[in-house]
């Protein structure tokens, strides 16, 4: 063991807000990251602004630092916390940046802080493409053509001499952004300018489009033990970012022989680079011969680490902090069988599929075509014995409507394209494909998808032939067997007979047709192995360990990551099962997202790595005999199951399902509100364009309108008149009485204010109101959220208090919930109520410091608690919570706020005050403080005016005011100097674009006109030129006021650095 | 893809009776179920000759993806097998694809076992099956896929499997004037393969040859089925060898009867090491090798000579993975420097003996 040299304090970066690229895997890797040192007596000092994660949680790190992950604020915590060492690996691509950055600065020198693992010039190595390049060739091995390009004329120059079609690479890029494969000079050029505004340097490399992508994770000790994890292949073939490629694990097409070839290159490769950790490296496969590129080396903890080790069942990232701290490999203990060593290369007796989920549907004018940049915002990762039953579990775990490799509601037009070109919808575009009865081989000539997997898919179809028009008493053991290893849901079954799911359950049962439960050993049965990593499958006769233990409760977890709901309902989870592990329960956890911590080994009892779906929890349910469920805090997917189970006669623990349908019912809820005396805004559910008119009329534009069937487009929108209502309703819903719309009046300038709480037995217990600095018509999930409130009046409050515990009491609430209010003039309307943990509960519980999901899991177990002293819900501090918007990812999606949310993160900083709160967690989602120059288009007369004294702020500081003709007219006529600059469509100079394209702007304020346009107008280009260039862009007033009035405070003083300890 | 469904079972010798679908050859046979762990690679595993006699259980559950391929030699050799024969009596395992890719493959895995007569059964529980012999041990059984053709459990480790692998008259592998006997007990194609490619003659001779009067520069044990103590002519001619000080490589089965040649006892282990995945620690260091293994016996080290030392430990079970003499350059290494299938991490015990050629 170490003993010499060990570190007492480290340091460690986190990744900070989740966007597409880098999400929720790095609280899985820097948690297991923290646990590590803690096991070794070591301090922790986390910097990471993300409040909803684990790793910020109090019984995690000893310091943690909501600030932003950023050269300047990391070196005042260095100085302040004078940490020995710090880790790089943990944070991602941000934290390697900023890590890099901390080093060529001098700044880890100058305070003496050792970096541990991994040392920077080997992280230089790997993220600089030219000394890659050579560090590969140097030693023999073969990477693709590559030529680097400092201009949009040295690229051209290389892509001709390489010949299109050519890749071209970003250095230093996350998700591989603006990368591309680009087919001739024009599309080279255009790539190539955007590029130049984000780095110095670009590379031009071979094409390797329809070779086949494999990936390796690999460990390394400071003792030259080196070995290889796990081995991934993509089923996309290369051309498709990995992060939105299909992958399992291990590979499946690749014979021994070039396997164990590709694991000695990686070894080798990874000891030239001398890293010490974890890296992964990805290789292209020529799928004619053996031959092969590396094509790039992570020297860090990446999402396919993430998905790695909740394939293999191999701690990773805690395995990779021991070894950066200087343990050898055979010196650490494999943890999953508690037996063996840590230095071994897991076997499989299972194999794991990664599927991306997209929600390319959110944006407006994004292109849904996948390419080698990644569009994916979340994962799911399904386990089984055949390929047929993980690909088709999969599909089912994205929660997307699909119910699997078949049985989907989805018409293509013309398949050949849909397979040549791929989009998010290319694996339903292959099912009908097959079934129109396409030749593997030509599937193949369009696709690149290596024909195993095509032959595999094609089975399922076999299966789908077999089951069609079946009577379901007519369906043999047998032929029922075959469907469920082929990956056959209940659902898909009784679509293909004509049965209800549970219908279908019933007679499968009877038929003893039954999944049995099979464990993740890492070693394939060879020892023994005391874990708790589950999986169902068909492919088996027994169950690996004894069920149905007594004082057994399952939580359902969140899923897969989207908009909407992430690692925030991770947090519940995993505080709930945290709750439930104290209380001596023993915890069964039922998720299926490779990039969270309620997945890790050692967070619960039992860790179900399954399906969210009705008929998997029943199956569990029905293996484990559990006291209840708890379905309150995974968010929407459990909220919606709640009812089905609970009709299914199972347990579910907290407040009943037949209330969270009382909430959730517009209808039902609407009375009970009525009765409450509770305001609501007018709404209506109408089924004629007629009907939609006159109360659109009667109640005033605007209003806001939702289909409950939507055919394409944005779900729900804000109409301002007759045209726009119609409009809409043509283009994207459509309305009959089967498909009724809601239309409820939208309140122009309200207030939207929310009350996170948590009730027992209807009576409210605890309980905390934010508001948000965005008027209402943006959703509260893209909103600014402040807490304590800081412009809501003390009789709003009151109501608002008054209303949650008139419905706690009415729902007879146990347990979380969250109602959105919208106030104007102290009058107080309710917009929703979920009887669910919300979004923002880790957020309350970490600025109030009250665990409101320990209290909630406590409660629902019927735990008597001590009532809260009153003063706790009144802190002297300021907590904010800023979303984090992944625009500059989704080529052509329209930057700006509505009523659909957008957001793929969030993160919270806390301050003394409201403005140091906000720009600091403005900062952490990627702001910067303008230093010369700010472009202004602020919308209609009302917002120019409103703006006003804000701009003669940025005037006063002496930035440079560009401004549209009409805002800059406005702003000379009051006083203002601003120098007109020209809309992108008319074509003459001085003119927006040419300044954005030469960075000569920091900030775009855009205030759109309207609510919801979808027209390739001025505006939209202005601001899309914005986020492709990297330039700053705010496009809310209240937003854009609160910024400037924080940059008026803290422009001189510079921002305070304290962590969470300090507020008190 | 027109294979009508004909069931077959594996019985084992404690009456547990697995069913699943019959491919591969239509025929019953019997031997000793082991299972291997390794994910890839059951072309090279079929054919290496330390499986003969053993019905082979995969743990990894898909398997015929990448097909089997073509039978092109490179110095006389088969270049994608371990020898010319599948080994293994038979196949358990989970899920077959019936439908293979790979730019390599010249026919299907249930072709192949047609054409060397090999039984396959499909749709087990293998890992059932599995956690049953890791319990219980290795243990007899048969495949039944014929039920009217009668079948008896065989106990194979009375047999000389060694001699039924072993060639019956030395071939000499010309390269350059350094030469070695490599002592065929059931050797695997890539150990003779390694030294080619190093430029070494192989003068490769039956397990039984007295190659005592061979002028060579050294001589290596190779591995091979079954138990070492069956193959007393081969440990009788190692301790001739071992007086005369010659250097002397053990691979496997000829780490067990170099240990037994040199007064050391050998056990059998209660269900072996099967896979490519096993970590071994090189003594008196903290360096840790992945190695290819595939053994039911293993070295006794407690009964180890005082002038032999314990070279490699497995990091999983502290058995005995290679012994080394402290003065003479005899070295032995339980699992295969050569891999194929496996990791090649400790290749360069290859090069050890090179520079020990005399």
């Amino acid at each position: 063991m170490i003993k010499r040299g060990k570190p007492k304090k480290v340091l460690i970066l986190g990744s900070g807000a989740l966007q597409i690229g880098q999400a929720g895997e790095f609280d899985y890797s820097g948690s297991q990251a923290i646990k590590a040192l803690k096991e070794d007596g070591i301090t922790s000092v986390l910097i990471n602004p993300n409040i909803a994660t684990i790793q910020t949680s109090e019984d995690f790190a000893d310091k943690v630092y909501f600030l932003p992950i950023q050269v300047d604020f990391v070196e005042k915590i260095i100085q302040k916390e004078e940490p020995d060492s710090i880790l790089l690996q943990f944070g991602g691509q941000t934290a390697l940046n900023v890590g890099v950055e901390l080093y060529e600065k001098g700044i880890l020198k100058k305070y003496n802080v050792k970096v541990l693992g991994t040392q920077v010039e080997a992280i230089q190595a790997t993220e600089d493409r030219l000394i890659f390049g050579n560090k590969v060739t140097e030693i023999g091995l073969k990477i693709a053509i590559s030529k680097t390009a400092k201009n949009p004329e040295e690229a051209v120059a290389a892509a001709e001499k390489i010949g299109f079609p050519v890749m071209v690479r970003i250095a230093y890029a996350l998700g591989g952004l603006g990368s591309g494969i680009v087919n001739n000079k024009n599309e080279l050029l255009e790539k190539a300018t955007r590029a130049f505004s984000f780095t110095n340097q670009i590379l031009i490399e071979e094409s390797l489009y329809g070779w086949k992508e494999v990936e390796y994770e690999i460990v390394r000790d400071k003792f030259n033990n080196c070995i290889t994890i796990c081995s991934m292949e993509n089923i996309d073939p290369m051309g498709i970012h990995t992060g939105d490629s299909v992958v399992i694990a291990p590979v499946q097409t690749l014979s021994a022989s070039e396997n164990f070839k590709l694991r000695s290159i990686g070894i080798k490769l990874i000891r030239h680079l001398e890293i010490i950790g974890e890296c992964n490296i990805q290789y292209a496969l020529d799928p004619n011969s053996d031959d092969y590129r590396i094509i790039e080396v992570n020297a860090r903890l990446s999402r396919s680490s993430a998905l790695a080790s909740k394939a293999t069942g191999y701690p990773l990232a805690f395995i990779a902090t021991k070894l950066a701290l200087g343990y050898a490999l055979n010196e650490v203990v494999n943890i999953i069988t508690q037996e063996t060593s840590a230095c071994f290369e897991p076997a499989l007796d299972y194999v794991a599929l990664k599927f991306p989920r997209w929600d390319l549907q959110k944006f407006r004018q994004v292109s849904t075509q996948l390419g080698s940049e990644m569009k994916s915002v979340g994962e799911v990762m399904s386990l089984g014995r055949s390929f047929e039953e993980v690909l088709q579990k999969a599909i089912r775990m994205l929660d997307i409507g699909m119910n699997g490799f078949v049985g989907n509601n989805i018409v293509f037009e013309d398949l050949d394209t849909e397979l040549s070109k791929p989009t998010d919808k290319r694996i339903y575009a292959i099912a009908d494909a097959l079934r129109e009865g396409y030749t593997i081989d030509r599937i193949y000539e369009l696709t690149k998808i290596t024909k195993w997997f095509l032959y595999k898919m094609q089975n399922i179809i076999e299966a789908e032939k077999k089951l069609k028009g079946k009577r379901l008493n007519d369906i043999s053991v047998n032929l029922m067997r075959e469907a469920k290893m082929n990956g056959f849901s209940d659902i898909q079954i009784g679509q293909l007979t004509d049965t209800s799911e549970l219908e279908v359950r019933i007679y499968r049962k009877a038929l003893d047709v039954i999944p049995v439960v099979k464990q993740i050993d890492t070693l394939a049965a060879e020892y023994p192995a005391q874990t708790n990593y589950l999986y169902l499958t068909y492919h088996g006769r027994e169950n690996d360990i004894p069920l149905g233990q007594k004082n057994q409760i399952i939580v359902l977890g969140s899923g897969a990551y989207r908009i909407g709901s992430s690692v925030e309902f991770d947090w519940c989870c995993v505080n709930a099962v945290m709750t439930l592990n104290k209380l001596e329960y023993n915890t069964i956890m039922i998720n299926c997202n490779p990039e969270t911590v309620s997945t890790d080994y050692d967070i619960c009892d039992k860790l179900y790595f399954e399906q969210l779906t009705f008929e998997r929890v029943l199956d569990i349910y029905d293996k484990e005999c559990p006291e209840g469920i708890i379905i309150s805090m995974g968010g929407q997917i459990p909220n919606n199951l709640a009812l089905k189970l609970h009709n299914a006669g199972i347990n579910i623990l907290g407040t009943s399902p037949l209330q969270i349908d009382n909430a959730e019912d517009r209808h039902k809820f609407s009375q009970i509100l009525d009765r409450l005396e509770v305001d609501q805004p007018e709404w209506e559910e109408l089924t004629s364009l007629k009907e939609a008119k006159e109360f659109a009329r009667k109640v005033d534009y605007p209003v806001l309108i939702r289909p409950s069937y939507v055919l394409s487009g944005a779900a729900m929108s804000i109409v301002l008149s007759d045209d726009e209502l119609e409009e809409y309703l043509r283009k994207a819903s459509e309305i009959s009485h089967d498909h009724p719309v809601v239309i409820s009046k939208f309140i122009t300038d309200g207030k939207e204010i929310e009350a996170d709480a948590v009730a027992e037995n209807g009576n409210l217990f605890c309980y905390a109101i934010s508001e948000h600095v965005e008027n209402a018509g943006v959703h509260s999930g893209d909103a600014t959220i402040v807490l304590p409130p800081q412009r809501t009046y003390l009789e709003t409050m009151r109501r608002i208090k008054i209303i949650t515990k008139e419905i706690a009491k009415e729902l007879n609430i146990t347990g979380p919930f969250n109602i959105q209010f919208i106030a104007k003039d102290n009058e107080v309307k309710v917009i929703e109520c979920n009887l669910r943990a919300s979004r923002s509960f880790p957020f309350v519980s970490k600025v109030l410091k009250i665990n409101f999901i320990e209290i909630a899991t406590k409660l629902i177990m019927g735990e008597k608690i001590p009532k809260l002293d009153k003063s706790s819900f009144d802190v002297d501090y300021v907590g904010v919570k800023a979303p984090q918007f992944s625009f500059t990812r989704l080529k052509g999606s329209d930057p700006i706020l509505g009523v659909e949310m957008a957001s793929t993160g969030e993160v919270a900083c806390l301050g003394d005050d409201f403005n140091e709160a906000f720009l600091k967690s403005f900062l952490s989602t990627g702001y910067r403080i303008p230093k010369r120059s700010i472009m202004l288009s602020t919308g209609t007369l009302k917002d120019k005016a409103d703006f006003f004294n804000e701009t003669k702020m940025l005037y006063e500081m002496g930035l440079k005011l560009y401004a549209t003709k009409g805002s800059a007219k406005f702003l000379n006529e009051h006083g203002i100097k601003a120098e007109v600059l020209n809309w992108p469509l008319e074509d003459l100079e001085p003119n927006v674009m040419t300044y954005l394209n030469e960075s000569k702007i920091d900030l775009v304020i855009n205030i759109p006109k309207s609510h919801e346009k979808d027209e390739l107008d001025n505006d939209y280009i202005i601001r899309r030129k914005a986020v492709d260039m990297n330039v700053n862009l705010i496009t809310n007033i209240q937003v854009a006021k609160r910024f400037v009035k924080s940059l008026v405070r803290f422009r001189t003083e510079g921002l305070p650095v304290k962590s969470w300890d300090e507020y008190n | 893809m027109s294979n009508k469904i004909n069931t077959a079972k594996l019985v084992l010798e404690d009456g547990s009776e697995f069913t699943g679908i019959a491919f591969g050859y239509n025929r019953n046979t019997n031997g000793e179920v082991v299972f291997n762990t390794g994910m890839v690679g059951y072309p090279e595993t079929m054919t290496d000759p330390s499986y003969c006699g053993q019905i082979l259980v995969c743990t990894f559950p898909l398997i015929g993806n990448y097909g089997v391929p073509g039978y092109e030699r490179e110095n006389g050799l088969l270049k994608y097998f371990e020898s010319e024969e599948i080994h293994c009596r038979a196949l358990i395992i989970s899920d077959y694809s019936h439908n293979y890719s790979h730019w390599n493959a010249k026919r299907s895995l249930d072709d192949w076992m047609k054409e060397h007569k090999i039984p396959g059964v499909y749709g087990i529980d293998t890992r059932m099956l599995t956690r049953k012999l890791r319990e219980k041990g290795t243990m007899l059984g048969k495949v039944v896929v014929n039920e009217n053709e009668p079948i008896d459990f065989e106990d194979i480790n009375k047999l000389d499997l060694a001699g039924q692998v072993s060639i019956k008259h030395p071939v000499e592998y010309s390269r350059s004037k350094k030469r070695i006997i490599l002592v065929d007990c059931g050797t695997k194609n890539n150990i003779i393969q390694a030294f080619l490619k190093r430029d070494i003659t192989v003068i490769r001779v039956p397990y039984n040859y007295d190659f005592s009067q061979e002028k060579v520069n050294g001589v290596l044990i190779s591995n091979g089925p079954g138990d070492p103590k069956m193959c007393k002519t081969t440990i009788e001619n190692t301790r001739k060898a071992m007086r005369s000080g010659i250097p002397i490589l053990g691979v496997c089965l000829g780490s067990q009867i170099m240990a037994l040649a040199a007064g050391a006892d050998t056990y059998k282990l209660k269900y072996g090491h099967r896979g490519h995945n096993q970590p071994c620690n090189e003594m008196g260091t903290k360096r840790c090798y992945i190695t290819s293994q595939n053994h039911g016996y293993a070295v006794n080290s407690e009964t180890l000579p005082e002038d032999w030392r314990e070279w490699f430990v497995n990091d999983n079970d502290g058995t005995n993975e290679g012994i080394i003499h402290i003065s003479k350059p005899f070295f032995a290494a339980q699992f295969h420097p050569e891999a194929s299938p496996g990791p090649d991490d400790t290749e360069f015990i290859f090069d050890m003996f090179l520079r020990a050629l005399k």
